[in-house]
């Protein structure tokens, strides 16, 4: 005998996700999901944005990683509140799901802050497939990691608004091309927003940081005609 | 990578399908659909589904995967595509606007149950 199904996997995720959603906009809260492959310079670029956009714009830090607290450790030094999630509590989850972003933030204090980063595990492939509730998503990409990235997992950019490509400070070394890599994603994902930056140097930061602060006041600006 | 939590999943919505007075009959087959553009490795998800079935009413089933196309339709003009080869452009048009009609599926469609169990009993 056949019995109609019709359900989606995922979604008990997308529940979740949309109920975190609803309550981060209740708070005015401008949430962004970082994404990248391991090691591409999200704590790095993080540790630099933050110090830039604090106290100004208020904000707290979601980490994920399978192990450790590194990554927690080095962002609390912009005096931004952080949560670190270890993911081998939860089997060595290579991504952050809903439920996981709704326990976390409990144990931030949510009163005046901007913005939520969420830092993603280090996977080019699975974070891309996980409603987490956040209003947008951003992808980083080193130039040491090749310029074919964006095609090889179309997902990831397909679902991302913006990328850097960053660690720009190596290009002296390596045979990269920036133009062929542009082209790559441009095609994958026409009119992505691409910001060229070194966290090293903390050159080409600046169009990434007014990207994030016009993003955060355009949500600070709808809680309150709401 | 999370093919695992992919086919607990699936296991939990199969089974919760089953209606109450099945209960105790196998499951023979599972139908889900999964699009080609999701973050899915569907050889190792029939892995996973393999191991996480056993001692379950599924631990017989058979998983069978429609892959579903990744398929655009352009904003500008109307027209539709199989996207080939990560390029979400339009073909006649050049415009990225796009509206993805399928391509992101992860759903179980159908399951088939045994019916031996229900037959047998009017049998008898
Ligand atoms: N040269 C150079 N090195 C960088 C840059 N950004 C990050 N790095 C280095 O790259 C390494 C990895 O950087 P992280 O910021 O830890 O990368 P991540 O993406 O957070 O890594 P995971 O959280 O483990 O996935 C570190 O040694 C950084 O110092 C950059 O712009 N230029
Ligand atoms: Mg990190
Ligand atoms: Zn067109």
């Amino acid at each position: 005998m056949e019995v109609k199904v019709v359900r989606n996997v995922l979604d008990v995720n997308a529940k979740m996700a949309a109920e975190n959603r609803r309550f981060f906009a209740e708070n005015g809260i401008f949430v962004l999901n970082v994404m990248s492959s391991p090691g591409s310079g999200k704590t790095t670029i993080l540790e630099k944005t933050l110090t830039r956009i604090m106290p100004e714009i208020q904000s707290a830090v979601i980490v994920g990683d399978i192990c450790t607290t590194n990554d927690a450790d080095r962002l609390s030094i912009s005096g931004a509140p952080v949560v670190q999630i270890n993911t081998d509590e939860f089997g060595g989850d290579c991504h952050l799901a809903a439920h996981v972003i709704e326990n976390a933030a409990r144990q931030i204090d949510l009163a005046g802050l901007d913005l939520l980063i969420v830092e993603n595990v280090g996977n080019l492939v699975c974070p891309a497939e996980f409603d987490i509730g956040e209003d947008a998503r951003v992808v980083v990409l080193s130039v040491a990691e090749g310029e074919d990235k964006s095609v090889k997992y179309p997902l990831m950019f397909r679902e991302c608004q913006a990328c850097l490509l960053n660690k720009t400070d190596l290009l002296p070394y390596l045979d990269y091309d920036l133009e062929k890599a542009r082209q790559y994603i441009d095609q994958v994902h026409p009119g992505m927003s691409v910001f060229e930056t070194s966290a090293k140097t903390g050159e080409g930061l600046d169009s990434w940081i007014s990207w994030i602060r016009e993003r955060v006041a355009e949500k600070a600006g709808l809680q309150q005609q709401a | 990578m999370h093919e695992m939590g992919i086919a607990l999943q699936v296991i939990d919505i199969a089974t919760a399908a089953i209606p109450p007075e099945m209960r105790g009959c196998r499951v023979e087959r599972v139908n889900l659909r999964i699009g080609k553009l999701s973050a899915v490795v569907v050889d190792s998800l029939n892995f996973c589904l393999e191991i996480a079935t056993r001692d379950t009413p599924l631990a017989e089933a058979v998983f069978s995967i429609e892959e579903i196309p990744v398929v655009a339709q352009c904003r500008e003009c109307g027209h539709e595509w199989q996207v080939a080869r990560a390029v979400f452009k339009c073909p006649e048009c050049g415009s990225g606007n796009l509206e993805m009609i399928s391509g992101r599926e992860l759903d179980v469609v159908s399951i088939d149950i045994e019916e031996q169990f229900g037959s047998q009993a009017q049998n008898q």
